[in-house]
């Protein structure tokens, strides 16, 4: 078959019919993969509860996102009853690869007291040590490192609150909820 | 045949895109922090360009010469997008490590340079062959200078500590280093290759 002319009813058709071939494409394995992609998320997020606790019954694990160096991301945290950190897992996150993506082991590592949050007792203030806090930032990423921070400070004040409410029996509970 | 295989060696060497072509330096420097990370770019980029060379080779006589740019741009994205969420969906673990890099394939200039070099202008399994032999070339590079960075910054190899990560110089992990390593790299590859 000959090459087609560049005229402008070629030009017009072959664009269109790419593009909704494209779209259509798109559109059908979107739909086809949507159900599977949710599955993989919820069952990452019952792995990272599972890992955060460590084997705590006692303890709560709690989502928070924030702003971070490439764009939202969101970390789970789990603390055990007097507000010690049990562990953390990053769920979602597009830090630099190499770079700000090493927070994913970096504030875990138990040999390297100065950057390990692991079984610290939270106070909702860490910072990194640049900015006064006692935290080593990773090497060349310090906007993810206070991002995480925050995230883990954020995650402590959302368990503050749920511990103050739950603090008190489910009976006071309900009477909380007429109330409001 | 020897046509062929003329095709699928001439991206590893002759041509490669990243050390003689000088294509798509984006990513090359963004994501060879070490050599896992160059791999895995690599391996994505591979599987986009065979994809988009065979696609834009069965188009080629249905796309008017004037659009042929938006046209090849539109494949090469939904390509790029289709890998991201198949991945997602049914390889997790591996999404869990390629998923930041994918986005980028959209903006390497090689799938595109390809596209327009070649596959516009060849039969469907020729195409398939530069799609595979550049996507191998890329791979190769990328690999190559992951690994001469993740070394001298970190003093590992694929993870695999060689020397106390102390004695790194983390400059190498860091941008500037990404332009060093690659310009020593490129001197070394043009030297073996007028010697050849």
């Amino acid at each position: 078959m000959a090459k087609l002319e560049s005229t402008f009813k070629n030009m017009v058709l072959s664009l269109v019919i790419i593009s909704m071939v494209a779209a259509g494409a798109l559109a059908g394995v979107y739909i086809l993969t949507l159900e599977n992609i949710n599955a993989q998320k919820l069952a990452k997020q019952e792995a990272a509860k599972l890992a955060v606790l460590a084997g705590h019954e006692d303890g709560t694990a709690i989502e928070t996102s924030v702003d971070g160096f490439g764009g939202v991301f969101r970390v789970m945290v789990g603390f055990d009853a007097e507000g010690n950190i049990l562990g953390y897992e990053i769920l979602e996150h597009q830090e630099t690869p190499g770079l700000g993506s090493h927070m994913t082991h970096w504030f875990k590592n138990a040999d390297k007291p100065g950057q390990n949050i692991i079984g610290r007792k939270a106070t909702g203030a860490f910072a990194v040590s640049k900015d006064g806090g006692d935290v080593d930032a990773i090497t060349a990423a310090t906007i993810t490192s206070r991002a995480f921070l925050k995230a883990i400070n954020q995650a402590y004040s959302e368990f503050h609150g749920v511990e103050a409410h739950t603090g008190a029996s489910q009976l006071n509970n309900e009477n909380k909820e007429e109330e409001l | 045949m020897s046509n062929g295989l003329k095709t699928l060696t001439n991206g590893i060497l002759k041509e490669n895109p990243t050390f003689v072509l000088v294509l798509g330096m984006c990513p090359t420097l963004a994501t060879t922090t070490s050599a896992i990370n160059g791999m895995s770019m690599g391996l994505a980029t591979m599987f986009v360009l065979i994809c988009s060379n065979v696609v834009i080779s069965l188009l080629k006589n249905l796309i008017p010469d004037k659009v042929r740019i938006p046209a090849f741009i539109v494949v090469i994205a939904t390509f790029v997008t289709l890998v991201q969420l198949l991945m997602q969906a049914y390889l997790p673990g591996i999404y869990d490590v390629l998923g930041l890099f994918i986005p980028l394939i959209v903006v390497n200039c090689i799938v595109l340079g390809r596209a327009e070099a070649f596959a516009a202008k060849n039969s469907v399994g020729l195409s398939a062959l530069d799609g595979i032999g550049m996507g191998l070339g890329f791979t190769l590079a990328l690999t190559l200078l992951g690994a001469v960075r993740e070394l001298l910054g970190t003093g590992a190899c694929f993870g695999l500590q060689l020397f106390p990560d102390n004695y790194g110089a983390l400059v190498f992990v860091l941008a500037p280093g990404a332009f060093i390593a690659l310009a020593y790299l490129m001197v070394i590859i043009n030297k073996l290759q007028k010697k050849s």
